[in-house]
């Protein structure tokens, strides 16, 4: 089991990392093009270190302070509720109810962005990019810090978190540098919605392991193990695929945009 | 001070998201299974029915919401 543990892990990590550079790449990418490449690309680096940072301090504060059982309690259910946040944006949105992400559209408005804004140099960069760049890689590698901090600390392994997450950064940038345009051949959709059950699924088990921590200071002990999180993930996929369909039955009767017009619509 | 009511902001809006129903359903189901557990319930029949509560509490939120959205 401590096998399907770290794939589950390799898998959640570099996924749902991979989805948030691309993001990331799309908002670098449209300053870089519009304020210059200089500005936009030390704001990204500027970014990362601070995550670098944010990484250390977190984790150190997480692994140190906190018991196993408070550990998988707390962060699992923050990893839980962070995880259904992202299931139900892709029921919504599998089900028609909320527009499709859609890179295309998010490049070409941070394009128009970057061309209105006044020229304004601060340090020798164009301030309007550095901070953009700043501001969408910290956001978006805030939720790849979480991501690899609360599964790292809970599954055991936080370095093949961070290595997985670091691998997704590298192939998104490679990706990047080659087609010099938002990655939107990407199946974002899917993969938030692949990534949210991961989340749930991870979450639901470590949450409700934790609340032994209330209950005499250890761990609980699901029915059948760590093999209860291969249940837990079908129970998650079944439920998810139950509301997509209800969801589609109780559709507007009005006729509905094509796909392209709904993503557009982001 | 309005450093830390930024972050706090930030912190709130990063984890609850748009939607604070979700994270009220959670504490609220762990709640529920810490209760059960306390209450003499073995641990088995603990841990499935608050997975279950979770299950139900996120599945009457989102179809609440999704029911909301009419599409697009």
């Amino acid at each position: 089991m401590m096998g399907q543990a770290t794939g589950g892990l390799v898998a959640g990590t570099f996924v749902a990392s991979f989805v948030e550079f691309v993001e990331a790449l799309t908002i670098v990418l449209a300053m870089a093009l519009t304020r210059g490449w200089r500005s936009a690309l030390a704001g990204a680096g500027c970014a990362a270190l601070a995550l670098v940072g944010f990484t250390a301090v977190l984790g150190y504060a997480l692994a140190t302070w906190l018991p196993r059982s408070v550990l998988q309690l707390v962060v699992g259910a923050l990893l839980l509720v962070f995880g259904l946040q992202w299931l139900r944006k892709a029921i919504l949105r599998s089900s028609g109810r909320k527009a499709l992400h859609d890179e295309e559209f998010a490049f070409a408005r941070r394009r128009a962005a970057g061309e209105r804004a006044e020229a304004r140099a601060r340090l020798g960069l164009d301030w309007f990019g550095f901070v953009v760049s700043f501001k969408g890689v910290f956001l978006e590698g805030a939720e790849v810090v979480f991501i690899v901090v609360t599964f790292g600390l809970n599954a055991g392994n936080v370095r093949v978190a961070a290595v997985s997450a670091a691998a997704a950064g590298i192939v998104v940038a490679i990706l990047g540098a080659i087609a010099a345009r938002p990655l939107s051949a990407v199946p974002e959709n899917t993969l938030k919605y692949g990534v949210g059950l991961l989340l749930a699924a991870y979450g639901t088990f470590w949450s409700v392991a934790g609340l032994g921590a209330l209950h005499g200071g250890t761990s609980l002990a699901w029915p059948g193990g760590d093999w209860a999180l291969l249940v837990i993930f079908v129970g998650w996929l079944s439920l998810s695929r139950l509301l997509i369909g209800v969801l589609r039955r109780t559709s507007d009767p009005t006729p509905r945009q094509s796909t392209n017009e709904r993503e557009r619509v982001a | 001070m309005r450093i830390v009511r930024g972050v706090g902001r930030f912190l709130f809006d990063f984890v609850v998201g748009d939607d604070w129903r979700i994270a009220v359903g959670v504490v609220a189901a762990l709640a529920i299974g810490w209760v059960l557990i306390a209450g003499g319930v073995s641990v088995a029949v603990g841990v499935i029915v608050t997975s279950l509560v979770i299950g139900a509490g996120f599945a009457v939120t989102t179809l609440r919401e999704g029911r909301k959205h009419r599409g697009g």
